[in-house]
Parts: C-alpha cells; sequence; structure tokens
C-alpha cells in the first residue's frame, strides 16, 4: 500500500453536523511521548463502528479524551454535536460508557450499582428504578438484580457494566475492549447483545478491539497503530484498499504488525 | 436554544437533578459504610482505646489546669474526647481518601468523573457523604464516652455539629488532594507515617498547648503551624458552646484552600491526573 492509498482511507474526514461521535485531528502526549498523533474518526448516527488496534495503539487514551477523563488539548471532539471540552456536561449526558477495567462497585448489589449510576445521572427515583428493571431486561439479568456483583461471573458483570451504560438512554456508547478476559460464548454474548441494542435503540457505537473476529463485514473500521489512523472505511473497503484476501491480511499489511489469534476458549468468565 | 441548555433540558441537570446525584452520593457511602461492618467498630475501637486505656493511664499524670473553654479543673479523660472526636473524622478522612485511591485503581472513580455534572460538584458531594458518615461515628463515640462518664454539657450535643461539619469536611478535602498525589494503595502506609501520625501528634488533640510549649518551644511552634490543632480546638470550644474565632477562621480557610487543590487536581485540564498514562482517574 503506497502513501496515496493511505491518504485516501484517512481522507474520510467526520462530520460533525451528522456524526453521533465526531474525533477531529485529536492529539495527546504523555510528557515527551505522543500517544495520539492527529486522530480524526467518526462514527455515524445509529452506526457500529469498531477501533481496531493492538494493545498500546493509544486506543484508552483517546476513550480517556472522550469521556473527559483527560481534557482534549489539541483537536476537537463532540457527541452528538456537543464539544466534549466546552460542553461537557451535555456531551456526556449523551454517553454510555463501558470501560476496559472492571467498574462494577463489587460490595453492592447489581440494582444498587444501577441506581447508584442512574443518580449520577440525576435520574429520579421512579426513573431510575422503571429504567433498571429495563436495561436488566435488556441484558437478560433481571433474575440477578438483588444478587451482589461479586457474585457474578465475568461475562455478566459486563452485561451489567453494559446495562449501567444504558440506564441514561445515551445516543452513543463507548466500549473499550469489552470482551477481554472473557470465554468465547460470553464473548459472542456481548458483541451479539450491543449489535442488537444498537439496531433496537438506534444507539451509535465505537467498539474498541484488537480481536478481527468481533468485527463483522457491514461494520465501519478504523484502524489505529501506535497513535495514528491508518485507515477508515467499511471492511471490504479496506481489504480492497490494502490488495489483500482478508481484514487480518489487510491489517498485517497496513501496520507491519500481525494481529494476534483469537483467545483461547477457556480464557475464563 | 444553545447545545448546553438542550443537553442539561433533556438530561435534567436542574437543581433536583444536582439534588439526586448529591443524594446519590451519599447513599453510595453508606451504603458501602453498612456493607463493611468492620470499618465502623474499627473508627469506634480506635479512639475507645484512647479514652478507656490510655486516658486512664495519664489521669494522674496529665490533670489539666483550669484553661478555656474549661472553667475548672477537668480530668484528662473529659480533656481528652474533643481530640477524639478530631481523630475519627481525621482517620475517616484519610480511609475515605484511601477508598478514591482503590476506586481509582479499580475503575470506580471512572463512573463517578464520567457522571455529566460539573467535576467541582461531584468531588463535593464525595466530601459532603464521608463528612456525614464521620458525623455519625462521632455521635457513636459521644453516647459510648458519655456512657462511660465523661460529662458532655447537654448543649455542646448539639453545639458540636457544626464544628464536625466544617472539621470533617477539611479532612476530607485534605484527603482527598492526598488522593492524588497517591499512584498505588501500597504508598498509603506512607502517608500513614509522614503524614496522619505526625498531623495527630504535634496537636492538641492529647495535650494542651501549653504544656507542649514548656517541654519544647520548636514542636509548640509546629503545633500552632499544623491545621489539624484548630480543628481540635474548634471542636472543643464547641463542644462546651465557647466560641472560638481564630480556630474558626483557620479550618474555613484550609477547608477553601484543600477543597479547591482538590478539585485542581481531579480537573482534567489542570490536574496532576492527566499527565501520566494509565492514571485516567
Amino acid at each position: 500500500m503506497d502513501g496515496s492509498d493511505l491518504a485516501e482511507l484517512t481522507a474520510l474526514a467526520p462530520d460533525p453536523g451528522t456524526s453521533a461521535l465526531s474525533v477531529e485531528g485529536v492529539s495527546h502526549s504523555y510528557g515527551e511521548r505522543r500517544a495520539l498523533d492527529k486522530v480524526s474518526l467518526a462514527v455515524p448516527r445509529g452506526g457500529f463502528a469498531a477501533l481496531l488496534g493492538l494493545n498500546g495503539a493509544g486506543k484508552t487514551t483517546l476513550f480517556s479524551l472522550i469521556t473527559r477523563l483527560f481534557d482534549t488539548r489539541h483537536g476537537r471532539i463532540t457527541v452528538q454535536g456537543f464539544d466534549v471540552s466546552r460542553h461537557p456536561s451535555a456531551a456526556l449526558a449523551e454517553l454510555g460508557v463501558v470501560f476496559q477495567a472492571r467498574t462494577l462497585d463489587l460490595d453492592l448489589s447489581v440494582r444498587d450499582n444501577l441506581l447508584y449510576h442512574a443518580a449520577l445521572h440525576g435520574l429520579g427515583r421512579r426513573r431510575a428504578q422503571a429504567r433498571t428493571a429495563a436495561v436488566l431486561e435488556d441484558v437478560g439479568l433481571t433474575e440477578r438484580a438483588r444478587d451482589k456483583a461479586r457474585r457474578l461471573s465475568g461475562g455478566q458483570m459486563r452485561r451489567v457494566e453494559i446495562a449501567r451504560a444504558l440506564i441514561h438512554e445515551p445516543s452513543v456508547l463507548v466500549l473499550d475492549e469489552p470482551t477481554v478476559g472473557l470465554d468465547v460464548a460470553s464473548k459472542a454474548a456481548i458483541v451479539e447483545q450491543v449489535r442488537a441494542l444498537s439496531r433496537m435503540r438506534g444507539v451509535a457505537v465505537l467498539w474498541a478491539t484488537h480481536l478481527l473476529d468481533e468485527i463483522e463485514p457491514g461494520d465501519h473500521v478504523i484502524v489505529l497503530h501506535l497513535g495514528k489512523v491508518l485507515a477508515a472505511g467499511e471492511m471490504s473497503e479496506i481489504i480492497a484498499l490494502a490488495q489483500a484476501p482478508d481484514l487480518r491480511s489487510a491489517f498485517r499489511g497496513l501496520t507491519g504488525t500481525a494481529v494476534p489469534a483469537p483467545e483461547p476458549e477457556d480464557a475464563g468468565a | 436554544m444553545s447545545a448546553t441548555t438542550l443537553g442539561r433540558a433533556r438530561h435534567g441537570l436542574t437543581l433536583g437533578g444536582y439534588a439526586i446525584c448529591l443524594k446519590g452520593v451519599l447513599w453510595r457511602e453508606a451504603l458501602r459504610f453498612i456493607h463493611q461492618r468492620g470499618r465502623f467498630l474499627a473508627a469506634l475501637v480506635r479512639p475507645l482505646v484512647w479514652l478507656v486505656i490510655f486516658a486512664a493511664g495519664w489521669r494522674q499524670v496529665l490533670g489539666v489546669s483550669i484553661a478555656p473553654p474549661y472553667h475548672t479543673y477537668i480530668l484528662y479523660s473529659t480533656y481528652v474526647v474533643p481530640g477524639l472526636l478530631s481523630m475519627i473524622q481525621f482517620f475517616y478522612g484519610m480511609q475515605s481518601s484511601l477508598s478514591m485511591v482503590y476506586d481509582r485503581e479499580m475503575g470506580n472513580m471512572r463512573v463517578l468523573l464520567v457522571s455529566p455534572f460539573p467535576r467541582w460538584f461531584l468531588l463535593v458531594a464525595r466530601l459532603s457523604a464521608a463528612t456525614v458518615i464521620s458525623i455519625i461515628q462521632c455521635y457513636a463515640f459521644l453516647v459510648v464516652a458519655w456512657l462511660w462518664g465523661v460529662e458532655i454539657p447537654d448543649p455542646g450535643w448539639l453545639a458540636v455539629l457544626p464544628a464536625l461539619i466544617i472539621g470533617g469536611f477539611m479532612l476530607a478535602a485534605m484527603g482527598m488532594v492526598l488522593s492524588s498525589l497517591i499512584r498505588q494503595l501500597e504508598n498509603f502506609a506512607g502517608v500513614m507515617n509522614f503524614v496522619i501520625f505526625p498531623l495527630f501528634f504535634a496537636s492538641s488533640a492529647l495535650y494542651p498547648l501549653w504544656q507542649v510549649q514548656q517541654s519544647s518551644p520548636i514542636l509548640y511552634q509546629a503545633c500552632l503551624l499544623n491545621p489539624f490543632t484548630y480543628v481540635v480546638e474548634l471542636t472543643r470550644f464547641s463542644l462546651y458552646s465557647t466560641w472560638n474565632p481564630t480556630a474558626l477562621l483557620v479550618v474555613v480557610g484550609c477547608t477553601i484552600v484543600f477543597t479547591a487543590a482538590a478539585i485542581l487536581a481531579y480537573d482534567p485540564a489542570r490536574g496532576l491526573m492527566a499527565r501520566r498514562p494509565g492514571a485516567a482517574a
């Protein structure tokens, strides 16, 4: 792949007008080390985008900027048109987040975890209770509502985190490697559940992963490597432009690095 | 309608929304406290050990002469009660900051910080929750101290409340600043040795300042520079319904400074958290 092809792929500039999530020319450094370099990407309203990159690509830093855990000093991030730096409250109200690390309070019940999150979004008691029941039903965990979070399996915890991210009815859901450490069955269930929720509720999804088997042909794929977006487009476009037989080869061609093989089935739930 | 107004309207960032959020943070702190009964017992036993064992031992040695706010000679066990109330708040403030480090390591802190409410409000809510819990512990201790025979003036039960609120808030804010400087939970032992113990012992919590001055003028100066001394004195004077403007001014001033420093430390634009990878709350 030559420079002009790369330029053509990366020229898929985000349009904040039609995008649910838009990242424009964002850079971030830790001291001298540059973690993100002029990253631009967009997720259309109701669309599903996969952010594909190896460990150290800058995915978590990008998530920290999108969720305003870090301040965006170079570039611009908007959620439903709300600038994350200038209008953080409006932007964060539109955003549901599932972090890579487990973030449930293990001493609280599933229901209390969700009610706490609802309070953090200013949902009144009645609405919070109704939304708790609804999202637990969405992820199929209604019967575990009163269990302490620590009694759940890894896959169930992830589903509760997804339910929690959706409790305030966000229009954008961002998930940072949500299937890491899960067994194959739990992983597949979570991927399917998020896709279904996206289809049913029209929620835009940014799904960060380093696993190719989580990406489907119709997905919008963004290849992030060493802090730079190397390519963005539909899976077939990336394969075609990389002149590769499949996405795995295309990724290798773009980054010069092989994608890790799928995790073994006994990775633990 | 501007983008911000629209977002706030849709998601209820109204005064009622702020109240719900504050209530939620308080409720979560209370639930965690209830679920960790060991913490409550430890918080109660620590000052009781000082009151029942330490104070009994020093009772004859440290007869405390008449000095404000006391109008007569008092037993050492009576003198030490306000200091132990402040100790409860001090240790709970530090425990709360320890739990913030834990929350940061476990990721729970991120859940709090991605709320659409302003960061300063979330942190103040967290400080308020820690203050409320520490006050509950203080009153539990006061009841036990009273049952043990320590005389507590009737008006003092209520008069001490404002001092406990502001003192507890100051100490929780101080803990929050410390939590922003600690990278890992393991480093908290250093905080115990280099912050908590020196501040506690170099104060008027266990012995009157005039006695400290007689034995060591340098230590006396250190006690005067120690903000914890003023929390103790504010609590002591309030318990006896007496006015101590110096202590009040110092505690209010330190509360403002520590709260501002904590908000700054957790501010994504200016704080310490954004300067290192993997430290995103």
